[in-house]
């Protein structure tokens, strides 16, 4: 009996809960890919957007774009670790999920993942090591000067020793080394940022058992979109930091910069941090509008394409993309995530207020626009003859349901805020060099 | 000190190894392309064998046959001869041993699978005689009039 | 230095990929086929004959250790009522583990149709369950390989491998795997693998009282199943997506996908 009652409560199945079915669906069929699958190329797409912008400087030497670039790119590897997350809260086995990386099974579009992501994740790692080596460098001659250290300067100092890996030359010949090494290993991480985010599409794209997700467009548009949310979230992230640094400013204090830096509080002063702010963010929203076009008219020509060719599923995605979806596709992901916010973008005068609140819904378009992709793919039957419809679970009552409800959608996009914030004691990313790349 | 970029890369190279050596001793020997090759047989060969050990439970008219062959014989003479013993008196398992004694299944609901009365012309349910569960004797057990072993109207 | 640096990385790099590669050995299946001609499971299902009694789904369920209460079933049946004035109605209540027993067609949340007898064209029962592809789709998605095809057709999940992504779920476009509620992983039909291969036959071919399921060897051409799909006939379900299904059909009609 108790066995029996053990088992009962063990017993999920696996959508059930969130899952409401209408007309003939068969059995099996339930929305198994929920929001944590939601969250998992959109955070990916973060992560590949948040580098592209810091490449642009990078690589192709855009100098305006300099101060958001080294932001860009720590808060890309802050990033990096939470694309992870959604797939391991999603997994039924998540113990099992280094198996990936053990047996990795090419012929499947996710097996790509241990091995992209690692590969993508040592390339941002190199990249910041050589971007901040130098800093590193000096920041263990500062600590190491210092005679009564706290307990938390020695605990950094330690970090450091270990992160230099022993590179103590601070030769000019040295950094201009490190110079190359970062111009060459931002080139790489493009192409490599590209396909991290690219396959994610193809995963979704390749299942030909689904009609709405099966097509080749699938991998670029997530491409593009994904640039355009990483680009919208450094946006809204720098300009968040900025005006929490601005507002330390005037009252002399140094936000999000480990104090008495040698190019610390001295150089700060509220002016100036406004002016670069300025700056960056109208700056950084014209490549937004660019990839924000490229986006769109993918995603256009996806539909038109398949309401002109018409092909046996298009009745079933006509009543999922015009009638279930029409709010969802039409008003929250079209219009107030995409039409709104370009023309915010293309009126002259860009402010930055204007700016930051039309990456914000720019944010919310493309998240819309993966929560269509990923729902909406799973809204109607394999037998075209019934819907499915999907509930958020957003009071969990189980483990379950945390993970794959509000609770855990919520803990994925809040990890990496706290990441950043340990992260940037260690590589400072409004530390500003002039001499520094 | 002239090649200290490569230090970055020695920790990857460690990495790597560090992952491919852990590798050898996580997968199991008979993991690979098998059969069916790469795409289709990629898998751990002894699952196959795991699969076909699997305890089936069901047993069979000839297993029922060994003990209870008078009752066997007798259904086999009826109209019911085409249903399985266990789909009534549920899966043998290890019976006699375990469990020593079936559970008969002798509610309507068993009944009623096939003999709810559907209009279902271009299938093989519209030959069975059915009656309206909702009108038909409501409350009673069907095997209080009918034997389930021989089912024959007349016999009645 | 640049060309020592490119001589490093490319030695890396082969390195790194050779290693993969000894994974990527690719053998042509048709190959490996014709050198194993004995055994090739197949299934058929005669649509005219099935009454949509549901012993199957049960018989199913209780051989194969799934939950009965669980809504999720390896194998099923569907209801097709196709009505005089075109409209096609179908449901699968439970996957029709309590059989058909109510002439309303559950709509799930648009609630019981009801139809009227004399409204009906035709209306039939077919059983579904996996169709043990030739170039299974699932099988192609795994990103682990803990499912794959054995040497005699049957694709199985390795329940120790699964990591449960739902990749081949999604993969699947017959609907037939799902998550066991209690193991949690990816599950599916196995053909009752551990019956068949010990000189048995499927839970649900002998549960049948009509005999509208079969199982056998579609390489041997004196199997009363092998007679039937190379001299009648017969069908297979949604063909289109080229996943080549071995479970035959005898009675589909254009309604049944």
């Amino acid at each position: 009996m108790v066995e029996q009652v053990a088992q009962v409560a063990q017993m999920i199945v696996h959508g059930e809960a969130w899952t409401v079915k209408d007309l003939f669906v068969l059995p099996n069929e339930y929305v198994y890919w929920s929001i944590q699958i939601v969250m998992y190329p959109y955070m990916t797409g973060l992560v590949a957007g948040a580098f592209v912008l810091s490449s642009l400087y990078h690589v192709f030497g855009v100098e305006k774009l300099k101060s958001i670039a080294r932001f860009a790119l720590v808060f890309s590897f802050a990033l990096l670790p939470v694309a992870m997350m959604p797939l391991m809260l999603h997994l039924m086995q998540p113990l099992r999920g280094i198996n990936v990386l053990m047996t990795p099974h090419f012929t499947s579009a996710i097996s790509a993942f241990g091995i992209v992501f690692m590969t993508y994740a040592v390339i941002v790692a190199a990249e910041i090591w050589f971007v901040y080596r130098k800093f590193i460098v000096e920041s263990i001659h500062r600590l190491s000067a210092k005679t009564a250290r706290s307990s938390y300067e020695s605990l950094l100092l330690m970090i450091y020793k270990l992160i230099s890996l022993g590179a103590m030359d601070d030769s000019k010949e040295a950094y201009a080394a490190d110079h190359k090494a970062v111009k060459l290993l931002a080139g790489i991480g493009i192409p490599v940022a590209c396909f991290l985010h690219g396959y994610a599409g193809f995963i979704f794209g390749s299942v030909k058992a689904n009609a709405l997700w099966m097509t080749p467009l699938m991998p670029v548009i997530f491409i593009c979109s994904a640039v355009v949310s990483g680009i919208a979230l450094c946006i809204v992230s720098y300009y968040v930091f900025m005006e929490m640094r601005k507002w330390a400013a005037k009252r002399g204090k140094n936000y999000l910069l480990p104090d008495g830096l040698a190019h610390g509080s001295a150089a700060i002063n509220y002016d100036e941090l406004k002016s670069v702010q300025d700056h960056e963010v109208r700056m950084t929203s014209k490549y937004l509008l660019i990839f924000m076009t490229l986006a769109l008219t993918l995603e256009i020509l996806d539909m038109i394409f398949r309401g002109y060719t018409a092909v046996k599923s298009w009745d079933i995605l006509r009543d999922v993309l015009f009638e279930h979806d029409f709010f969802k596709i039409f008003v929250l992901q079209y219009g107030i995530g995409n039409f709104l916010p370009f023309l915010m973008l293309l009126l002259p005068g860009v402010t930055v207020r204007r700016a930051v609140i039309a990456s914000c819904m720019v944010l919310f378009g493309v998240f819309m626009m993966r929560w269509n992709v990923v729902i909406g793919g799973q809204a109607f039957s394999l037998t075209f003859n019934g819907f499915m419809e999907y509930h958020l679970p957003i009071i969990p009552h189980d483990v379950e349901t945390f993970k794959e409800g509000l609770g855990g959608a919520l803990l994925v996009f809040g990890t990496p805020f706290v990441i950043f914030y340990f992260l940037n004691m260690i590589f400072p990313a409004f530390y500003v060099d002039d001499e520094g790349h | 000190m002239k090649n200290h970029v490569w230090r970055p890369l020695f920790v990857v190279i460690g990495l790597v190894v560090c992952i491919l050596t852990f590798r050898m001793f996580y997968i199991p020997d008979d993991f690979g392309a098998q059969d069916r090759g790469y795409t289709f047989g990629f898998h751990r060969l002894s699952n196959e064998q795991e699969w076909k050990d699997y305890t089936a439970k069901y047993k069979g008219a000839e297993y029922c046959n060994e003990c209870h062959f008078e009752k066997v014989d007798s259904l086999s003479q009826s109209q019911h001869e085409m249903i399985q013993c266990e789909n009534c008196h549920g899966a043998a398992f290890d019976h006699p041993e375990n469990p020593e004694k079936l559970v008969i299944d002798s509610s309507r609901d068993l009944c009623i699978r096939c003999h709810s009365e559907l209009y279902m012309p271009s299938s093989g349910r519209n030959d069975i005689p059915g009656i309206d569960p909702n009108q038909h004797n409501v409350g009673t057990e069907c095997s209080e009039c009918h034997n389930p072993h021989n089912p024959s109207l007349e016999d009645m | 230095m640049k060309r020592r640096d490119f001589m490093k990385n490319a030695a890396v790099f082969v390195t790194g990929v050779s290693v993969s590669i000894s994974a990527l050995e690719l053998l042509d299946p048709q190959e490996v086929l014709a050198a194993n001609p004995e055994l090739r499971w197949g299934f058929l299902v005669d649509t005219h004959k099935c009454i949509g009694c549901g012993f199957c789904v049960k018989a199913c369920k209780i051989e194969n250790d799934i939950p009965l209460e669980a809504n999720v079933t390896r194998t099923w049946v569907e209801r097709y009522v196709i009505k005089k004035d075109g409209d096609v109605l179908m449901d699968s209540p439970k996957g029709a583990l309590n059989g058909f027993t109510n002439k309303d067609i559950d709509q799930n949340r648009s609630g019981m149709k009801k139809v009227d007898d004399k409204d009906i064209a035709q209306a039939f029962f077919v059983p579904k369950l996996c169709n043990h592809c030739e170039t299974p789709a699932c099988v192609q998605v795994c990103p682990v390989g803990a499912t794959y095809q054995a040497k005699d057709g049957a694709v199985l999940v390795d329940r120790s491998w699964c990591i449960g992504c739902g990749y081949c779920i999604m993969g699947c476009p017959y609907g037939v795997r799902f998550f066991h509620p209690i193991e949690h992983v990816a599950d599916k039909c196995t053909f009752c693998y551990h019956r068949i291969s010990n000189g048995g036959n499927t839970a649900c071919a002998q549960a049948c009282p009509t005999g509208a399921r079969m199982i056998g060897n579609l390489r041997d051409p004196n199997d009363p199943l092998t007679k039937i799909v190379m001299g009648e006939r017969v069908g297979v379900l949604r063909d289109e997506y080229g996943t080549k299904p071995q479970v035959f059909y005898i009675g589909l009609n254009k309604e049944v996908h």
